[in-house]
Order: structure tokens, then sequence, then C-alpha cells
């Protein structure tokens, strides 16, 4: 058991790695540290003096353990744009994604895990196939699309909401939110619905396709066969069996919804990582590109990491020692 | 031995005989679909043959014209405006066939540029297997888990960083291509690993490995016609998401620039036009951007159902 | 003479697909006696697991049934709603399918699955449940069945989970059990085990048996009666000894030759020419007509009727006693 516990982890370490890796190079290589920090008129005997201070021309390993050990301790350099340290922007903005993120993940968990099972079970009824219809539309259209739409009619023409923006948040230390007050919880509703719109409609059409395809095995016909009845055919054992896999593939999705939330946040202008990511790309802000990089990386390997630990709970196979094969 | 009297049946027969053809008659989303697409396809390709008005060259434009409603007829040029004009006198109808047609330009690309290195990195992977299969595959399965959006704007930036200012324009259309066409290769790569892990062990691959011959190209003789059926349901899923994808690096801005808009880049002037009242601006490329994905989708969807040997 | 288990009637089964319908199972006919075990027998697509399958019920569209009728102990059982149907599965009628890997649910124990079989046709409590299965366990022959019943499927062998399968078609006493290809997917070494334990079984319980295979052997050695079918129809149906020894279809007779023995002389086995027509193929008149070495001109153009020859019935116009001019 334990030698798939370890095994997990030491993936999520090399991923980690990896990732830190392309954002060290970003940062070496795109962009210049150097030109950044001297003007024009520096000789190319104080450029070769400050790349060596810097630390620019030691080996390629030694320098990428020092950003390693930077990250570690949240020093991503100065943004270029904003002269500021980059790990303070971050920490400005963290919470606005966090808990846009976290919102819509939870709603489009549950609906969607509620509306695939309904539509798998339910195939042929007109409700399935209206749900179905929609959904296709939803996979259609572009977030910020839905974005707009629903500034348009909620904010525009009824409004009832606001259109940008997250309201008055209450701060807790560091920590800001926007759950205490009434404006900030009324912000929370447009962008929250357009960016769990998208992910509803993944996860839904995930659910019901593999537990379609569950309801085809052998073991749910010979559960018929032994005369067992259909909530117990479907709730006890297709739906078990359909959680593997849509575990592992909504775990995945899950954990990159943080980067999902770069559209929503500039629809509707939240102050939130995935705008300032957006600012950062356009001016070509390389420390805040690599460190967001970076931070989205980090969330996706935790999340994967919880994904694994879940499914050695569901899948008994998996504690007789053999791994479950890769989709 | 059934014999065969009848004469071998020509190709005509055989197509009309396909189960393809046979569902595809069947299913009137299908074709209404594929309708709505190859119509979309020849006005946005050959724009200036149907575009009233050259929508991107200023000297065609009159300014007098500016925000003329739908369905009415410019104060400067007199010219019927079917879906109104813009702040410049520009025709939105033949905007969103000049848009249009960039958009497709960057999704039919990107598309073609993913499937290649897909493609080529699953077979290369299936045939190599090992350390080098694991590598790719893994890599692979990281980036399928990640929006395209965020590996095309890194992309984007990164070029961006390396490309002198003054370069930008004109190579926004290659960079695009370029960025949306890495952030999709990973799919077709499973795909094609999956069939080539199959083959690999049959006994004419090991037997050309032994005289020498490379196994591979002989594989991929045989792998790819078994491939194309996923691959096509693929690639057309990929084009909708391309397209939109595309349409959202317009949309923030750095995608596609003024002089070459796409249907992202007429979304984003039309909406500071949105609150103020001149709606068509925003609408109609928003309207274009929706059926052409519904279209594509929806198409992809059939193809995806009328191949499953299963649902048969 | 006492009423039969099961009384097939004319059974007509259809698929409806976009090139037409096909009759994969063209008026089919056939009784089982209380405790008797009946053989079908035939190449693969002949119809014999439809068969089975159309008795149970568990046709999935486009499959379903065209015509004829099926009667449990003289009651029909073919036009009973769902809820009815259900209740005879499993009670009344089992059924054991081929691969035992994929025919018990891997995330469920063994202990769960038998406990739900038995508790969904009675009204015991979990203990009295429980304890019968482990009845069940001892009786198919598990070791030691108070500890291996809490195991998962994956923990068994391949011929101890045929075992369990045959557990819990049993489970709840049913008074025929079709019995599909049960030992196709196991080792040579454990097929006759497997085999002598059902029949065993079913002898003690007198429960009547439908063994579909196409293992001849299999049959000899176990069946009373059997029915060969080709293309959707039974060719020939009778008691084992004489379809075996002196077929008289010449079908059946091409199969049993083909059977290679001990003893035998010839260098070659005797091979039937040709293959079984597809069923958008299916020639007029008799559908073995293009591969029969005795065919002559009526062959061609009717259907041969089911005649009595013998204890058996053959359905071929030469044992037409009342041999018209149209031969």
């Amino acid at each position: 058991m334990f030698g798939y516990l370890i095994r997990s982890v030491l993936q999520a370490i090399m991923v980690m790695v990896a990732v830190a890796f392309i954002a060290f190079s970003m940062f070496r290589y795109v962009g210049d540290p150097v030109a950044s920090i001297v003007g024009q008129d520096a000789t190319i005997k104080d450029r070769q003096e400050l790349a060596d201070s810097l630390g620019l021309n030691d080996p390629l390993i030694l320098q990428f353990g020092r950003f390693l050990g930077n990250a570690a301790k949240g020093d991503f350099g100065i943004s270029y744009r904003q002269g500021r340290p980059v790990a303070t922007l971050l920490r400005e903005r963290l919470p606005a994604t966090i808990e846009l993120a976290v919102i819509s993940a939870a709603l489009a968990l549950f609906i969607g895990l509620g509306l695939g099972i309904y539509t798998a079970l339910r195939r042929d009824g007109w409700a399935a196939n209206l749900v179905m219809s929609l959904s296709l539309i939803g996979v259609s259209l572009p977030t910020f699309l839905i974005g707009i739409g629903l500034i348009y009619f909620f904010g525009v023409v009824l409004r009832w909401l606001p259109t940008f923006g997250r309201g008055e948040t209450v701060a807790f230390g560091w920590w800001t939110t926007g759950l205490l007050t009434e404006s900030g919880r009324k912000s929370l509703i447009l962008p929250v619905v357009t960016l769990g719109f998208y992910q509803l409609t993944l996860i839904m059409r995930l659910v019901r396709s593999e537990m379609l395809e569950v309801m085809r095995a052998d073991y749910i016909r010979f559960a018929r066969a032994r005369g067992l009845t259909d909530s117990t055919i479907n709730f006890r054992h297709a739906l078990k069996n359909t959680m593997i896999p849509v575990v592992s593939i909504t775990g995945m999705q899950l954990g990159s919804i943080v980067a999902f939330a770069i559209t929503t946040e500039t629809v509707f202008n939240w102050p939130g990582l995935g705008a300032l990511f957006v600012k950062s790309v356009e001016v070509v802000d390389i420390p805040v590109m690599g460190a967001y990089l970076m931070f989205v990386g980090l969330i996706f390997v935790v999340v994967n990491l919880v994904v694994d630990m879940l499914y050695f709970l569901i899948d008994p196979r998996l504690s007789a020692g053999r791994t479950v094969a890769a989709k | 031995m059934a014999a065969t009297d009848a004469p071998k049946p020509t190709l005509r027969q055989r197509l009309n005989d396909s189960d393809l053809w046979l569902a595809f008659k069947d299913s009137p989303i299908a074709v209404a679909a594929a309708i709505t697409t190859v119509l979309i396809f020849v006005l946005a390709f050959f724009a200036p043959v149907f575009a009233p008005q050259d929508a991107f060259n200023p000297a065609a434009l009159n300014l007098m014209d500016g925000f003329t409603h739908p369905m009415e007829r410019g104060a400067g040029s007199s010219m019927l405006f079917v879906l109104g004009s813009d702040a410049q006198g520009r025709d939105m109808l033949s905007a969103l066939f000049y848009g249009t047609r960039v958009s497709l330009i960057v999704g039919l690309c990107s598309v073609g540029f993913s499937m290649v290195l897909g493609i080529s990195l699953g077979l290369i992977a299936g045939y190599v297997g090992g350390r080098v299969e694991q590598l790719i595959m893994r890599i692979a399965d990281i980036q399928l888990s990640f929006p395209g959006l965020l590996i095309a704007l890194l992309i984007f930036g990164v070029a961006r960083g390396l490309i002198p200012p003054n370069k930008h324009e004109t190579t926004a259309l290659f960079v695009i291509i370029i960025a949306i066409g890495l952030a999709h290769w990973a799919q077709y790569a499973r795909t094609v690993r999956a069939s080539a892990m199959v083959e690999r062990n049959k006994d004419y691959v090991q037997a050309a490995r032994l005289i020498g011959i490379k196994g591979l190209p002989i594989m991929a003789k045989h792998i790819l016609p078994n491939v194309m059926g996923p691959v096509l349901v693929i690639a057309t899923i990929n084009l909708a998401l391309a397209v939109i994808e595309e349409a959202t690096l317009s949309f923030f801005g750095v995608g596609m620039p003024v002089t070459q808009p796409s249907l992202g880049t007429l979304i984003r002037f039309g909406q500071q036009y949105l609150m103020s009242g001149e709606w068509w601006i925003l609408l109609f490329p928003a309207l274009t951007i929706v059926i052409l994905g519904l279209a594509i989708n929806l198409l992809g969807d059939w193809l995806r159902d009328a191949m499953n040997p299963k649902l048969r | 003479m006492t009423q039969p288990v099961l009384s097939v009637r004319n059974l007509k089964v259809e698929f409806v697909t976009r090139r037409g319908t096909l009759r994969a199972i063209d008026d089919v006919s056939f009784d089982i006696a209380p405790g008797e075990v009946l053989g079908v027998v035939g190449e693969s697509g002949a119809g014999k697991s439809l068969t089975g399958t159309a008795i149970i019920g568990l046709i999935d569209p486009p499959g379903r049934i065209a015509g004829g009728e099926i009667l449990l102990q003289g009651k029909r059982i073919d036009n009973l709603d769902k809820e009815s149907l259900r209740r005879i599965r499993g009670k009344r009628i089992g059924m054991i399918f081929q691969d035992p890997l994929t025919s018990l649910n891997p995330l469920f124990k063994i202990s769960e699955q038998l406990v739900e079989t038995i508790q969904t046709h009675s009204d015991m409590d979990a203990g009295q449940a429980r304890q019968r299965a482990i009845d069940l366990l001892t009786e198919v022959g598990i070791p030691a069945p108070e500890k291996r019943i809490d195991g998962y499927p994956h923990e068994f062998s391949g011929g101890m989970r045929q075992r369990v399968v045959i557990a819990l078609a049993l489970a709840a006493e049913p008074e025929l059990i079709i019995a599909d290809e049960p030992t196709t997917a196991l080792d040579v070494s454990v097929q006759a085990q497997i085999i002598t334990l059902l029949k065993k079984l079913c002898r003690e319980r007198g429960t009547a048996v439908m063994l579909v295979t196409h293992d001849m052997g299999v049959i000899a050695e176990t069946a009373d009666r059997v029915a060969v079918m080709y293309a959707g129809r039974i060719a020939e149906i009778g008691p084992v000894r004489e379809v075996v020894q002196h077929a008289r279809h010449p079908y059946a007779k091409g199969l049993m030759g083909a059977i290679p023995t001990l003893k035998a002389t010839a260098s070659r086995l005797v091979q039937i020419p040709g293959s079984m027509p597809r069923l958008t193929a299916i020639p007029r008149g008799c559908a073995f007509n293009p591969r029969c070495s005795e065919v002559f001109a009526r062959c061609h153009v009717e259907r041969p009727d089911t005649i009595k020859v013998g204890k058996s019935q053959v359905a071929c116009w030469l044992y037409d006693t009342k041999k018209e001019a149209a031969a």
C-alpha cells in the first residue's frame, strides 16, 4: 500500500520540478534580466559584471537550484511591469481566485454529477435529451461570450447584479473574502455561473458516458440475470464502478480550474490571478508569467495527489498492489 | 465459398452502401450541421467575392456611414448595410466574412499542426517504447489536464518576448497558429500510440527490424489507415475548440491584431459599444462564433457516434 | 407427460438496423423437462446464446422478440411487464455467463454480492443470508468459505470465480439454469470440474439446465438431449446418444464428424465446406442448402418442416415420408 502512495508523491515531485524548469527557462532566457536592470548605455563590461553578480554565468544546475530555493521561499523576483515583488502580487490576488474557483468547482461537481447520472439512466426521456442539447451548446459557447451575455442581461438590462469587480470584501490577515458582504456575494454569482458552466457540462458529459459504458458491462448483465432491482443495480453497482474513471478525470479538471478562471476573471474584471496573468502576457512580464505557471502547477499536482488517494480508497484492486492502468 | 457472381461494386456503390453514409442520411442534425459548416466555409474563404465591401481596406470606408443600423442605408455612401456598420463605417456583413476567414485559417492550420505533431509523436512513442514512450505520454497526460488556453497564452507570451516588438503584428498569425497547435497535440498522440502499441509486436514489424529495415515507416503505413477515423473525430472537435480559443485570445487583446482581425477581435471592439446601444457590432460576430462552434461540434459528436462500432 | 419446465414455441428474434430488419432467430421451438439437461450447440453466430438471452428477457435494443411464446411451467413469460420479469429472474430462471472474471463486480466483496442476491429473493435478514451464502460456497466447493467470503473477485482464481458464479445463480433455487458457454473461458483442466459440479448440483435440486456451448465433448458427457442450431434455426433435436452417434441432418452429421476422437483413422478432420451465411444473406428454403452434400431441388424452395425421425426431430426434407412430386 505504501508503495502506491510513495510512487504518487514521487510523481508529483517530478512534475513540479519539470514545471519549475520551464518557468526557470523562461526567466533565464526569454527577456533579459540584465537589460531590465541597467540602462541602454551600460558597457559590455558592466553587463558582464552584473551578470556575474547575479549568478547568470554559473553552471545551469546551480542556477536552477538557486531558482528552486527561492521559489520555495516564495521569492519570484520583481515584476518587470509593476516593480513590486511578484510574491506580493500573487498574495494580493490569490483569495479572489481561490474563492471563485472553489465555489465554481463545488457547483460544477454536484450539479454535473447529478445531471450526468440522470441523463444516463433516463437516456431516452425528453428531459435528458434537452439537457444533452443544452450541454452541447455549453461546450460550443466560448466562456467569454457567456460572461458578456450574462453581464448584459443581468447587469445592464435587468440591473439585478453587479457587472464587474468583487464588491466589498472583508480582510482576515492577508486574506480577503467577499462572502461576508452582500455586495461581495452578489458579485460572485455571475462569475461563478460563467466559470462553473463549462466545467459542469464537461463533468456531466463525462459521467454520462462512463455510466452508459458501465451499464453495458457483463457484471451488470449478470446482476440483471440474478433479478436484482433497478435501484440496486443503478445506484449500488453502476454508480460505484462509474466513479473510478470519473474521479480521476474530474480531479484533473478541477485541478486546473484555477487556470480556466483566466477568461472569467478577464471578462468580469475580477481581481484574481488569471487576470494578472493575461496582463503579464500582454506586456511580457516574465517573472509574473513564470510565477503563475508554478502556482498553477502546484495546485494541479496537489489536487492530483488527493485524487490518487481517493482512487486508492475506492478501488480494492489497488490495495492488492497492482496499479490501475492509465486511461 | 460464397461465390460473388455479381460484378464488383463501383466506388459510388460502395460509398452509398457504407455505414457512414447511411447514418449521415438518417440524421437530420448531421446534415444540417454539415450544410451550415460548408456554407460558412465557402462564404469565408471566398470573402472577396461575396462581401459587399472590402472591409479592412481603409480606403473603401466612408466615415459618414458610421453606426448605421442594420438594414438601413449609410449616410455617406448610401450603401445598404444589411447587418449595420461600425464606428468607421465598416459593413458588418463584410467584416464578418473576412473575420471568419481569419478565424478559420487559424483554426484549420493549428489543427493541421497539432495533427502532424501529435501523430508523429504518437508513432515514435509507440514504436520506440521504453523511456521515450513513457516520457512522451507523461507529458501528454499532464498537458491534457490543462486548458489549452493557458498553454497557448504561455507560448504566446514567450514568443512575444523573443520576437522584437516591431514584428509583433506581422508574425501574429504564425505565433497564434503555433501556440494553439502546440496546445492540442496530446489527444492525437494518445490515440496513435495506442494503435502503435498493438502493431509493434506484430510479425511484420519484428521481421523488418531483424532485416535492418526501419520498422517505423512500415508500421506507419499500417497504422495510419486504421487510426484515421478516431483522428478525424478528434480533429473536428479540436477545430471548434481552436476557433473558440483563438477568439478568446483575440478578445483578450493578445490574439489577432486590428489589421487582420478575426471574429474575436471584432467582438472585442463590439464590446465597448454594447452598453452605448450599438448592439449589432457585438452581436453578429458573437452569433457567428456560436453557430460555427455548434455546427462543428455537432458534426464531431455525430461522427464519433457513427464510428463507434458498439453503438451500431 | 409431465409439464415441461420451459416451453419455447415458434420464437422469433429480430434486430432492427439501418440496413433493414435481420432475423437472428427464426421460428425456434423446443421443450425442457424438469431436471433435464438440454444441450444447445452450433457455430458462433448460430443464435444459441441469443436464445438463452431471449428466454430470460435480457435482449437489448435494437434486438427484440418478434414473435412466438415462451412458457415457464405453462405460463407465458415473454409478455410480462418489467417488474414481473425481474422477479422471475434469479428466482425461477438463473443464468451463467461465459467469463467469470467480468461477471463479478470487481469492486464488491463476494459476500456482498451473494447476500444481496439472497435477500432480494427471500425475507432473510443479513445474518441468515450470510450463513446461507457460506453454505452455498461450501456446496460449490470453495475451501474455507467463512474466510474467503469476504474476499474480492480478483483474489480468486478463474475456476473458483466460476464456482462463485454458479453459487450466485443457484442462490434463489431457480427451476431452470441457462448456462451460456460456462467453461469456454476456463483452463482445460478446470473445465471438467465445473461441468461436473454444475451437473451434480442441478441433479440434486432437480433444476433443469439449458447448456449452450460449441464444445461437443461437454455435450456428449453432460446432456440428456441436444439441439443443433444453424443460422437461427434448429436443424436437429433429440436424445444426445442418438444425435451424436447417428446424426441425421447433414449439418449435424458434419458437426459430429468433425469432432476429433482418439480412435480416428482418417488423417484429416472432416470439414464442412463453406461457412454459415450472414444474417443478411440467408438462402431461400433450407438455410444449409449451399453447403449440403445431399441437397436436391426442394431444398432451394421450401424451408423444411421439423420431421420426427426416431426419437429426434430433424428439419430436413430428406426425411419427409410424405414425399411430394416436387422432389
